[in-house]
């Protein structure tokens, strides 16, 4: 996914959330250095399918020869048991001397089973390296292998729903989706019981930090919800996070918010769609990066009874709605004093207009769900794709 | 064909940030270059779009839709102009964008090599992940595995002097290439490594990482321990910075191919132009650019320059990092109405994911503008640990060193000395009132003495910067007539008294030779206006064992410049302190941002004052 047309105009992209019943997922299974690819073009996978496998090179080891058999950095060489590649195993020894006519030795010992790699007579430090260890990437979604990426992994190609988040913690899961909550309701941990093992909750405007602690007893896959507090996180995390790049922490569960801090409640749109494909499996993760070009964490439910001619009519739409900010585009605005507002653009002056701050300001006027004409920064809203 | 620097009449420059690419538009206007236009838009180097030009064209397009004026040609710029309006003559860019220039730096000792790599990395303008030291206090496999984790961009090693010991820089080598770190960008290129250490483990050294990486060698970065060289090192990372790291960015084959003149890091350019006022004034500069993602903080004192940049102390993306960083206390104390921890910190989360949002409402531009001095003090504090005298040198202290109780730890930098505290970035720049960015400066500085307050007027420091590289008139104009602008002069006594004891006084003699007697007690600040380009004579007294840079109460003379705000008698006293009693602290608040004229009158009603 992603790949953008390059004739958008300056108007155009403000970064929005995705929200679509029906569209081609392609997810980009890239190992993080080059090894096997498994699969072939046109293979039909499962989420958990091996796509492809790489070793990754092992620790190293100093180990502080010139030191431990009291010779001087050149001599090293000379007294090494073992040469450069050479495998050794566990306290086997690397290197050895003799004093006393051969009565008293002095060893050096490899601390890890691996290999030699580097034998060095400027420092005297011998460096081994431990064995590589296997890894392993998926497809994460069911679906079409539609593109190899020659050692580095596929391209696997899904029909399926997509929704974005805004912000997540926690990498790939896969499960079930189960509502919980309405969409303006509290997430509490009364709502989380025991058939819920495994699942990925959804719903609610704020999940609360005792539900998060029930979530995590229980054995919870993921939670989409709208928002979160900024402490029950923290605790979730163990620590504070200061700038938004996740998807790595060692965390039980991943955890989506689709609208931000604080108690704020789902998008009704949001919670429909996620309604809609109740019980119906999921890929989810929570990894998000927000700097220059975001990524937001995303749900995948896989559709494969979709048919290839509805698909088409979904990828014309995604076109046109991708030309960004026009006359008529739904938003919602994402800062106070309007924040969570759904409303849809009725102009876009081109002059510079004085907000209450004081600052000159790009702004588009936008008549609010609730039949409000307010006038925002264009920075302030993003579009809503449907 | 590339025009005369004469013959050049229409200007384009970039910036691609690591939020926001910056489109800066200027003409030559009846013999003298000035700025006509600005374009903003999200820079688009990450995915999902991977491709920095398109940011870029969207910022450039703002400009045309703003100008009349074509300057996007299907696949990149109009060079040179084809008309009165159409093209451009000359386009240049920097670029910070994709976390800019990342280096890790190693040398022998913490404390001596590896801090002048460091400074060189700075300096160059780079962001160091890390600081890697034989007796850094690490095991080996320790600092092989941070190595391999944090991936580089470009790795800077020193260590010895010319003709000393070999094994220690060696050694570090060595561990380098155990590590064989994997480029950020690309799978292909070979990582560039910048050896500045002792010149006789030049050999060793090549055996050791030429296999395997890109290997350039420069000067010793300290020859000797008593001489810090860091002008060589520092030109080879930017040539690397092109070649190398530029090269293989999403995007950046195009962008290079858009112009014939190398980018340059953002800030490598903003550091330039701070350069230039300490050049041009002959004066000691502390500069701040404080950007979405980090906190430059420059200082030129005395000839030395030094460059420090906080990674994670940002206005948008890094937002939530100055909140980790200080405390929410030290927050709130710089606003002047309620407001619960939770509630600020849903705010600042929230930027923290929508980081190109603006402040609509003023009670939001006052939680930015409290976040700032929070991001300024904390990334001076980490300036001044850089900001000191060489180590590892034998000095003889004096008796007034003594008598001070100076030690060789703390910084040069006296703020008493300092002539101009200038800043830069979106929120300083884009403050609708200039008052509010010199109380941010003030506040987070802290400046004592007579010190001159400037800003960059709508953020191109670095857009001047790369330009000064190719035609260093234009970049001079533009920057004197309509990028730094004069905010005033900040006159802050050294000292404290009691809250309402006279801290100073102050006898100035104005443009038409009318006199201003100005008793300014402690605890608050007063404002004499003086317009830009206007001085006045002035005389400063300072009591109760205050010092104004002349001694422990010792009057001072000075002709000071006004500004866009006037000369600012601060006499809240240094550090400044604010009450404890939340209403009081509130209360005096409201009273400094009256004086200055800071924000709108008719809100501090609201606000309780």
């Amino acid at each position: 996914m992603g790949r953008m047309n390059n004739t958008m105009s300056s108007q155009a992209y403000t970064p929005g959330l995705k929200r679509k019943s029906a569209t081609i997922v392609q997810q980009t299974r890239r190992l993080p250095i080059s090894g096997d690819v498994l699969v072939k073009k046109g293979d039909d996978v499962e989420a958990e399918t091996i796509v492809a496998r790489t070793f990754i090179p092992g620790n190293v080891h100093v180990v502080n020869v010139v030191g431990l058999l009291a010779i001087d950095p050149w001599e090293t060489s000379r007294y090494m048991l073992k040469k450069e590649g050479e495998r050794v195993g566990e306290n086997e020894p690397i290197a050895m001397i003799k004093s006393f006519f051969g009565l008293s030795k002095r060893y050096a010992y490899s601390p890890v089973e691996g290999f030699v790699e580097r034998i060095s007579d400027v420092t005297g430090q011998v460096l081994v390296r431990e064995n590589p260890s296997p890894l392993e990437i998926d497809a994460y979604v069911p679906g079409r292998v539609v593109e190899i990426l020659p050692n580095e992994g596929a391209v696997v190609e899904t029909p399926a729903a997509f929704i974005q988040g805004i912000f997540g913690v926690g990498g790939e899961r896969e499960g079930q989706l189960m509502t919980v909550a309405a969409y303006d309701e509290l997430l509490t941990a009364e709502k989380i019981k025991q058939e819920c093992k495994a699942k990925i909750l959804v719903g609610g405007a704020l999940v609360t930090g005792d539900a998060i602690k029930k979530a995590t007893e229980i054995g919870v896959k993921g939670i989409v919800s709208g928002g979160i507090n900024d402490e029950d996180l923290t605790n979730f995390l163990g620590y504070k996070i200061g700038v938004a790049i996740t998807g790595h922490e060692d965390v039980p569960f991943t955890i989506i918010i689709t609208e931000g801090f604080g108690k704020m409640n789902m998008s009704k749109k949001t919670f429909t769609l996620l309604n809609e494909f109740d019980d119906r499996q999921a890929s989810i993760n929570g990894a998000t990066q927000i700097r220059a070009g975001v990524i937001r964490p995303e749900i995948i439910i896989p559709r494969p009874e979709l048919k290839s001619e509805e698909l088409v009519k979904y990828k014309e739409k995604k076109e046109f709605l991708e030309q960004g900010l026009v006359p008529g585009t739904t938003i919602r605005i994402i800062r106070e004093p309007f924040f969570g507002a759904l409303g849809t653009i009725s102009k876009l002056p081109v002059p510079l207009r004085r907000i209450e701050t004081e600052s000159d300001v790009r702004v588009l006027e936008a008549e609010l769900e609730d039949g409000r004409r307010v006038i925002v920064p264009r920075a302030n809203v993003e579009i809503i794709e449907e | 064909m590339e025009k005369k620097p004469e013959a050049i009449k229409v200007i384009l420059a970039t910036d691609c940030g690591s939020t926001t690419s910056k489109a800066r538009f200027f003409k030559k206007i009846k013999n003298e270059y000035r700025f006509v236009a600005s374009g903003e838009a999200p820079t688009t180097v990450e995915a999902p779009f991977e491709d920095v030009t398109m940011g870029v064209r969207n910022a450039v397009r703002e400009v045309e839709e703003l100008t009349g004026h074509k300057i996007l040609a299907p696949n990149g710029i109009i060079v040179p102009a084809r008309s009165e309006k159409e093209g451009v003559d000359l386009y240049v860019t920097t670029s910070s964008a994709g976390g800019g220039l990342q280096m890790m730096v190693g040398g022998v000792v913490k404390t001596m090599t590896a801090e002048s790599a460091e400074r060189a990395a700075l300096g160059a303008g780079a962001i160091v992940m890390d600081i890697m030291a034989v007796d850094d206090g690490r095991r080996p496999h320790e600092k092989i595995g941070r190595i391999r984790h944090l991936r580089p961009d470009m790795i800077l090693v020193a260590g010895g002097t010319d003709g000393g010991t070999i094994s220690h820089v060696a050694e570090i080598a060595e561990l380098i290439d155990a590590a064989r770190p994997k480029p950020r960008l690309g799978t292909e290129f070979k990582l560039p490594i910048v050896y500045a250490g002792n010149i006789k483990a030049r050999e060793c050294i090549q055996d050791i990482l030429d296999k395997t990486f890109a290997l350039k060698m420069v000067d010793n970065i300290r020859p000797v321990l008593e001489l810090e060289n860091t002008e060589p090192a520092r030109q080879v990372i930017h040539e690397l910075f092109m070649e190398h790291v530029m090269s293989h960015a999403p995007g950046y084959d195009k962008l290079m191919k858009w112009t014939p003149i190398p980018i340059m890091p953002t800030p490598a350019a903003e550091g330039k132009m701070f350069r230039t006022i300490a050049e041009t004034y002959n004066a000691n500069v502390i500069g701040v650019g404080l950007g979405g993602a980090t906190t430059n903080v420059y200082s030129i004192y005395e000839g030395k320059f030094v460059r420090t940049v906080s990674a994670n102390l940002g206005m948008s993306y890094s937002i939530c990092n100055v909140l980790k960083e200080t405390e929410t206390k030290n927050i709130i104390r710089w606003l002047p109405f309620s407001m619960e921890e939770e509630d600020l910190h849903d705010r600042l989360y929230n930027k923290m994911i929508r980081p190109t949002t603006i402040p609509q409402t003023v009670q939001d531009l006052v939680v930015e503008h409290a976040v700032a001095r929070e991001a300024l003090r904390l990334g001076f504090a980490h300036h001044k640990l850089l900001a000191r005298p060489l180590r590892g040198v034998q000095r003889a202290r004096t008796i007034a060193d003594i008598f001070e109780q100076k030690t060789f730890e703390e910084t040069y930098i006296d703020m008493l000395k300092v002539d101009w505290l200038s800043g830069t970035g979106g929120l300083l720049s884009h403050a609708p009132r200039r008052a509010q960015s010199a109380l941010m400066l003030i506040d987070g500085f802290q400046p004592e003495g007579v010190t001159k307050i400037a800003q960059d007027s709508v953020f191109m420091m670095p857009h001047l910067g790369v330009l000064s590289t190719v035609h260093p008139k234009a970049a001079i104009e533009i920057f004197e007539k309509d990028c730094l602008v004069r905010v005033g002069t900040c006159i802050a006594p050294r000292g404290t008294a009691k809250e309402g004891e006279e801290l100073m006084h102050v006898a100035a003699k104005m443009p038409d030779n009318s006199t201003i007697s100005e008793h300014v007690k402690f605890g608050s600040i007063k404002k004499i206006p003086l317009k830009e380009g206007e001085k006045a004579e002035l005389e400063i007294t300072p009591f109760h064992g205050a010092d104004i840079g002349r001694g422990i109460g010792k009057k001072r003379k000075a002709i000071v410049e006004g500004g866009v705000v006037g000369i600012i008698l601060d006499a809240r006293g240094r550090p400044i302190a604010l009450p404890n009693a939340e209403d009081e602290r509130k209360r005096k608040l409201i009273e400094w941002f009256k004086a200055l004229n800071a924000y709108p009158e008719k809100l501090y009603e609201t606000w309780g004052g």
